[in-house]
């Protein structure tokens, strides 16, 4: 009798807890598109200039989320650049070279590296700042650079332990069939293991840019400022997205910019969305496209 | 290990030693810069003192508080709601719901932060303000919530991963014997999956700890020791964020390095813990 009770109520509880984690989630997301639907179009984005202009950039966006946005790509672009070959030849390695003590004691040190919080990563790349600033030359500081430095060694981890992982989960029979032919080891991770797990791989490093595309905690010490324009060079500071929400909340000077904060929050969200699904349509499809070629 | 036999594996090598290199470095930067405070003042002073920099106390007491205590309530709720919803997601949910509420949980890992935090500071803070009914509605209440919808998803992916490993053999024998549901979860699943509920619940409490925007956004920043959860709040990350605004050679900005110092051997600890748990259950089977 007591066991059906405590049974049934955690049915019940369940399907309550369920239910209130759903429409947690709805209700933040719907306030968010009923607030900032609005403000969504080309104004959103270009201001007063006229699109094309700021495309070309024969003019500056001053009252648009363009220089944003395009701050936001170079820093995905920049840290992809630097994480993705690092991170791929050290997966490699753990999965097909490393053995015993050593392989424990470098997953251990991956494991606490994806345990950071980014907050502390950006530390650590303004502490580099700092140390280059003092050390070499006084014009150094925080920058687009370094910024994508810092965020690639917030995905790093991530990388390798993807390819890991896609690596290991190979069926013994494809992965001894190379070498059985006479195939050298290299050859064998190039011309089979690879292919055979490039869409975990793949969507690993598309999770990972949407990683980048959504920290603000890293890019907050190492560059990222409320008003800069597009930047100059990879020395220079930018604006991002995620910076750009942050800021209106606590800066905001009227309805307008609020509505342009809303706006950038949808922005962000279909852009981390959109690489989310990516990442989960690839897991499934890309397979069979390579194979169906 | 092997000696390496190609120039290849060279390649590989160095990439591995390179990112575990990286690691380290963080910490030693960590270090580094902390030292300073580490040598003329005790660990123990700078830990159980308030922050008083105009008295010349730099203690991260206060911020270490909050970021436990923030952290444990976030646990709290989201802990029970996270192992409702698994349940549901891996027992009670016929398949097609089922598939819509993990992709849905899928989802909400991609949302970013800020964006909740940036929700809850226009829905959540003047819904507090008016039942508080003083302040300016940011204290640990508020962001504990908002924390919690945060690590749900992580911990979900985790039970309903463990539930899953559970063995057929074992699950399959319940429904042979005529057991609902519910019953093969309660006597069959959880006793099998204790180990992975743990190390999601674990990884929840890092994230938590980890966090930024959202006790950033949300918890008020107050540096001063709080006696109730409904006052405002500073964590640790939000320190490290706050001080930015100070000259560089002060003695405030070598305290976040402190802060800094903290947080990662706190989850140089957690993974500690993960791997021995993991290795429990491995050395069970």
């Amino acid at each position: 009798m007591i066991r059906r009770l405590i049974e049934g109520s955690l049915i019940l509880f369940s399907w309550a807890a369920g239910l209130l984690l759903t429409l947690a989630f709805l209700t933040l997301v719907g306030f968010l598109l009923q607030k900032g639907g609005t403000s969504l179009g080309v104004n959103l984005i270009f201001g007063d200039t006229a699109p094309l202009d700021a495309l070309l950039l024969r003019q500056q966006v001053f009252d648009g989320l363009f220089p944003a946005i395009i701050g936001t790509l170079l820093l995905i672009a920049g840290s992809m650049l630097i994480a993705i070959p690092l991170g791929i030849a050290a997966g490699i390695y753990m999965a097909e070279y490393c053995r015993g003590r050593v392989k424990t004691f470098f997953s251990l040190l991956f494991d606490i590296l994806a345990g950071v919080p980014s907050i502390i990563v950006g530390l650590a790349g303004l502490s580099l700042t700092i140390f280059l600033h003092r050390s070499f030359s006084a014009q150094i500081s925080t920058s687009l650079l370094i910024s994508c430095l810092s965020l690639a060694l917030l995905v790093l981890p991530y990388l390798i332990r993807t390819t890991q992982t896609a690596l290991e989960s190979i069926d013994p029979l494809i992965r001894m069939t190379a070498p059985a032919l006479g195939a050298s080891r290299l050859q064998n991770i190039i011309r089979v293991l690879l292919p055979n797990s490039i869409s975990e791989i793949g969507s690993g490093i598309i999770l990972a840019t949407g990683r980048c595309a959504e920290d603000t905690a890293v890019i907050m010490l190492t560059g990222a400022v409320a008003s800069a324009g597009l930047p100059r060079s990879i020395f220079s500071q930018y604006e991002a997205l995620p910076f750009y929400i942050y800021y209106i909340s606590s800066q905001y000077s009227g309805p307008d910019e609020l509505r342009r904060g809303f706006g950038a929050a949808i922005l962000l969200i279909l852009l981390c969305a959109g690489l989310l699904l990516t990442a989960l349509w690839m897991q499934r499809r890309l397979k069979t496209i390579l194979l169906y070629r | 290990m092997d000696r390496p036999h190609s120039f290849t594996e060279y390649i590989f090598l160095t990439a591995a030693v390179c990112s575990g290199l990286l690691t380290a470095a963080v910490f030693l930067f960590l270090l580094i810069f902390s030292l300073p405070l580490l040598q003329n003042g005790e660990l123990t002073d700078l830990l159980l003192s308030s922050w008083a920099p105009d008295k010349g106390m730099y203690g991260i007491y206060p911020m270490l508080m909050a970021s436990l205590t923030l952290a444990c309530l976030s646990l709290v709720i989201s802990f029970p709601l996270s192992l409702g919803c698994s349940f549901v997601i891996s027992a009670l949910a016929p398949a097609r719901l089922r598939r819509f509420l993990l992709s849905m949980v899928r989802l909400m890992t991609g949302i970013p932060t800020v964006v909740y935090s940036f929700a809850a500071l226009f829905l959540l803070v003047p819904f507090m303000r008016n039942i508080l009914g003083h302040g300016s509605g940011m204290s640990i209440l508020t962001a504990a919530p908002v924390l919690a919808l945060l690590i749900a998803p992580t911990m979900i992916i985790f039970f309903v991963g463990s539930f899953e490993k559970v063995p057929l053999s074992a699950t399959l024998a319940v429904d042979a014997l005529g057991g609902n549901p519910i019953q093969k979860l309660l006597y069959v699943m959880i006793p099998q999956a204790w180990p992975g509920i743990i190390n999601g619940v674990l990884l929840g409490f890092g994230r938590a700890m980890g966090d930024t925007m959202i006790s950033l956004m949300l918890a008020g920043n107050s540096v001063s020791a709080f006696n109730s959860l409904s006052q405002s709040a500073r964590s640790l990350t939000a320190h490290i964020a706050l001080v930015m605004a100070f000259d560089f050679d002060s003695m405030e900005f070598k305290s976040i390095f402190v802060c800094g110092l903290l947080l990662y051997i706190f989850t140089a600890i957690l993974m500690l813990l993960l791997r021995m748990s993991t290795l429990c259950l491995s050395g069970k089977r």
